[in-house]
């Protein structure tokens, strides 16, 4: 079943705060991960990873480096999930 | 065909570890290579590391911490009829390390060889140990994590200058009558060739080369099912579990690991901060700092778990002594 963009951000803001203590309310689409997030390329595995399990999709690692905001993911999540 | 006599288990009955006394701190690499304090402290936690000097080798090193923990045993150099060196950086390939290590510490004409598993050699090397016990091959067995890394290190690469460091720690495994006081929990290991390229050193003049994220990605999603069934194997819920000591790769790592164990109550090893990655030497080394400080209780549960180039790893379940 295909997700929401509102039930993706909000998975994945359940992952941010697990992954980088990032309270979940700063979570939102145009937030840069680096810049606006503090989040370093360790983290952005370990969300990778987390979002594997939650959303059942692969981040591959280069992939995942042209991820740069919380909405380029959603969106990645989204497409991604529904080519599945 | 006659066979050995087995016994009904192995333990350890002491540890031991050494580090280099040069002390070299994140401030010091921020003169060599562009990084600093923060950033290194950030993504690996590390704070400082010991390095060798130029003319400590690994055998000295080894026999260092070898000594301290037959001195710990309480056993004579004569009851040791097994050295085990687990080490990826011996000085020269012939003669092996170990056989010179045992004629410095005094133990007569034991079995003795090296072995590289690379990060994952102290699991590997005690597996090894406790089966030999086991089998009655070998009454005790002195194992021993010795790496000299800084030798195989390009002091240019700020990604692995700031990780990787010297030093050794090592254990006396023993036989026991009785199976409850086994000490030495059943091996879970494995390896993933198709990795190798991850972590390497490509020739004899090289130095190591290593893909940072996709050892991180590698190692937070493979290893926590492998530490899980180690628990498993041994009979012990890892919320049983009083320490938690892994290989000391990375504190980011250590952490990630962590958490996905369920092992709350465990005390996580964070020996990095001020050792550095040691490779073979990190599991028995934090271990030995971990008992001197006394922060764990004797016989209480500890999962070791190590990994690393090969890609190869190895956990199981030990009583400290």
């Amino acid at each position: 079943m295909a997700m929401s963009d509102q039930e993706i951000q909000t998975g994945l803001a359940e992952i941010i705060d697990e992954v980088a203590g990032v309270p979940a309310d700063q979570v939102t689409p145009e937030k840069t991960f680096v810049d606006d997030l503090d989040i370093d390329s360790l983290s952005m595995v370990e969300i990778a990873v987390a979002a594997q399990d939650k959303f059942g999709v692969e981040i591959p690692d280069d992939q995942l480096k042209d991820l740069k905001t919380v909405q380029d993911v959603i969106d990645y999540v989204r497409r991604t999930s529904a080519s599945a | 065909m006659r066979q050995t006599e087995g016994t009904a288990g192995a333990r350890i009955l002491a540890f031991g570890g050494y580090q280099p006394a040069r002390v070299v701190t994140n401030d010091e690499l921020a003169t060599m290579v562009e990084t600093n304090d923060e950033w290194i402290r950030s993504r690996v936690g590390i704070a400082s590391r010991r390095i060798a000097g130029p003319d400590e080798t690994v055998a000295d090193m080894a026999v260092n911490a070898g000594g301290k923990a037959l001195a710990a045993s309480g056993l004579s150099p004569e009851d040791i009829d097994l050295v085990i060196v687990a080490t990826c950086t011996p000085e020269v390939q012939i003669p092996n390390t170990a056989a010179t290590v045992a004629r410095r510490l005094g133990i007569n004409a034991p079995g003795a060889y090296d072995m590289n598993a690379a990060c994952a050699g102290f699991c590997y090397a005690l597996a090894n140990a406790s089966d030999a016990v086991r089998t009655g091959t070998a009454r005790n067995v002195l194992v021993i994590g010795a790496e000299k890394l800084s030798q195989w290190i390009d002091w240019t690469d700020r990604s692995t200058c700031i990780i990787f460091a010297d030093g050794a720690g090592a254990v006396v495994v023993s036989p026991v009558t009785d199976p409850d006081e086994a000490g030495i929990g059943p091996v879970v290991w494995g390896s993933a060739g198709d990795m190798a390229d991850k972590i390497y050193i490509p020739d004899r003049n090289g130095f190591i080369i290593q893909e940072g994220q996709a050892v991180f990605r590698w190692a937070t999603t493979a290893l926590h099912p492998v530490a899980k069934k180690a628990c498993e194997q041994a009979g012990v819920d890892p919320t049983e579990l009083a320490a938690f000591v892994p290989h000391q790769a990375n504190l980011r790592i250590v952490e990630a690991i962590a958490r996905k164990i369920g092992a709350p109550q465990a005390l996580v090893a964070d020996d990095i901060v001020t050792a550095g990655n040691t490779s073979s030497a990190s599991i028995p080394l934090a271990l030995a700092r971990m008992l001197e400080r006394g922060e764990i209780p004797s016989g209480a549960p500890v999962l070791v778990l190590g990994f690393g180039a090969g890609i190869c790893y190895a956990g199981q379940v030990i009583k400290v002594p």
